[in-house]
């Protein structure tokens, strides 16, 4: 007991753990969506998008580079659908190229001027010590319009997760709701990107959520579920972070990965199949129930 | 079943035209659909039944021609089962309730959606199904919990893509009947089917598509060798039976297959 409160006596560690615990809620709740709609390759691809605006920004006006790389995130999540929709080129192809092409720039940046703000390991693996109170204010915020968007609009995300063309028919504006999911995706990687870093960003949307589906067949659990894992990913992985010396962001991704591996244990073919995306149909199911 | 459409107009398509990838799918379709019809749209795969549902639901614009639907129309739409991945985390409830617009806050169903969710799924036979996961329901099943979906939202239109297709035979009765049902109850239905003799014949308004409108009528005035070898581009052979048309197809030269060894 006294291993675990000894680091609460630190005011830094106070902060990191609340930021960390809110981030790790934060990606697990988002990232349901994103794993459900089979964008985890664009939560990786904005990340790395979004560190492109970041070095551009902390070049051009370092003191609005929150601002600028969200809407830099923003611009090349909009970019990817309008391409995708507008084109024969696929969603996949699509991020490949303006965000990995944007990352590329964010390195040359980076490269040619450094920086005077957060390093680029830090912005790259993740250091919840830099995490400044601006930044807490905007985590907490972005917190705060992500739970109110997927709270009223709750109905309408499920819709047109699960059926967009049904959904259009009965009145969703799936285009609109598709566009705010982009939004909401790209301040909330932007937010956490202190904390977590570039690289290892999308494993935070993808884990809680891919656990949270071995773990339930209801869609509200789910949210649920992922939401509370990613909390304790990253709530231990802080603690195993102080106690290791490494950096937060890769604790927490190591923590979820072994969140991952004891659930899928202890589910065992039940959770492998519920998160492996199989187009089963009853027949196979009653097969089994009857076997 | 009346079905033949003579109430008041609620869609109509003049001349329409619809394509996909500047390739044409449908050319100068024109198609009335009326507050008392049940009409089932039949044609072979890639005959553009399922595009001229989308224009109906307006969910594919057309390259020429006019849509008009009835201002304020509420239209439902069942999808095809296999168009569906079944492995999306969700309960028949939660599939069921999602159609409905929440005025509230909360996301979570209120007392009063919960009774009309219920009462749905208990006129749909499937009310102890309710918490399920979709994965675990019949082929039938499945096709009554969109039914539910779509009733939710006390449709005057309902639109279905292939209703029976992939079900057995005493689904495929069920579902007739509670279509039948609904259209007693006021709801106009129109569906694309492929089944010609466990289901079109049995429909009192059919339309024959291939690309274009072939022929229109009841089951007896278009199920003849000639509207359907134009439809489906194979010469069958229509048979009566119990009042009702048959259709056998008139293979050339029966098919014996060739056993090795």
């Amino acid at each position: 007991m006294e291993t675990l409160l000894e680091p609460l006596s630190y005011a830094f560690f106070q902060k990191g753990l609340f930021v960390a615990s809110l981030s790790g809620a934060l990606l697990g709740l988002i990232g349901v969506y994103i794993v459900l709609r089979g964008m985890s390759y664009m939560g990786h691809g904005l990340s790395h998008s979004i560190f492109g605006g970041f070095a551009a920004m902390q070049l051009f006006a370092a003191q609005f580079y929150a601002i600028g790389a969200g809407l830099w995130g923003i611009a090349s999540a909009l970019a990817i659908t309008t391409v995708t929709k507008r084109s024969r080129v696929g969603a996949d192809a699509a991020i490949g190229v303006i965000t990995i092409a944007s990352f590329a720039l964010g390195v040359a940046l980076f490269a040619k001027f450094g920086t005077s703000g957060p390093s680029f390991e830090n912005a790259l693996f993740g250091s919840i010590l830099g995490i400044s109170t601006g930044q807490i204010v905007g985590l907490i915020a972005v917190s705060f319009l992500t739970t109110a968007f997927v709270l009223l609009r709750y109905r309408a995300l499920l819709f047109s997760t699960f059926d967009p063309d049904v959904a259009a028919v009965s009145g969703v504006n799936v285009g609109r709701i598709e566009a705010a999911l982009m939004v909401v995706l790209s301040l909330a990687i932007l937010a956490t990107l202190t904390v977590v870093g570039v690289t290892l960003v999308a494993a935070m949307l993808v884990i809680p959520a891919v656990v949270a589906r071995m773990l339930t067949d209801s869609f509200g659990r789910m949210l649920a579920y992922s939401t509370i894992i990613g909390t304790l990913c990253g709530l231990i992985g802080m603690y195993v972070s102080y106690y290791a010396g490494v950096p937060s962001g890769t604790m927490i991704v190591l923590v979820g990965a072994a969140l991952f591996i004891v659930v899928l244990l202890a589910t065992g073919g039940r959770g492998l199949r519920r998160s492996a995306g199989l187009d089963s149909h009853s027949e196979e199911l009653v097969a089994e129930k009857s076997a | 079943m009346t079905g033949t459409g003579v109430g008041p107009e609620l869609i109509r398509l003049d001349g329409v035209a619809a394509s996909y990838d500047g390739h044409r799918v449908l050319e100068d379709v024109s198609f009335h659909v009326h507050e008392d019809q049940f009409t089932g749209i039949v044609g072979p795969s890639g005959a553009g039944k399922t595009t001229l549902l989308r224009v109906l639901l307006k969910t594919l614009a057309p390259v020429a021609g006019t849509v008009w639907r009835a201002p304020g129309l509420r239209v439902a739409y069942v999808p095809q089962l296999e168009t569906v991945n079944w492995n999306f985390p969700i309960t028949v409830f939660e599939c069921v309730l999602m159609s409905r617009k929440t005025g509230r806050l909360m996301p979570w169903a209120s007392a009063a959606e919960k009774n009309k969710v219920a009462e749905v799924l208990d006129r749909l036979g499937i009310a102890d199904l309710a918490q399920r996961h979709i994965r675990e329901l019949s082929g039938g099943q499945q096709q009554r919990m969109f039914l539910a979906r779509a009733l939710l939202r006390q449709p005057q239109v309902l639109l279905l893509d292939e209703p029976t297709s992939g079900v057995d035979i005493s689904t495929r009765h069920d579902i007739l009947h509670l279509l039948a049902d609904l259209h007693e109850d006021g709801v106009a239905i129109v569906l694309t089917t492929h089944d010609l003799n466990g289901m079109a014949t049995h429909l009192p308004h059919l339309v024959c598509v291939n690309h274009r409108i072939v022929a229109d009528g009841t089951p007896f005035e278009v199920m003849t060798p000639t509207v359907l070898e134009n439809t489906f581009g194979a010469r069958m052979e229509v048979l009566e039976h119990l009042g009702m048309r048959v259709v056998v197809d008139e293979a050339p030269t029966p098919f014996t297959p060739r056993l090795r060894g």
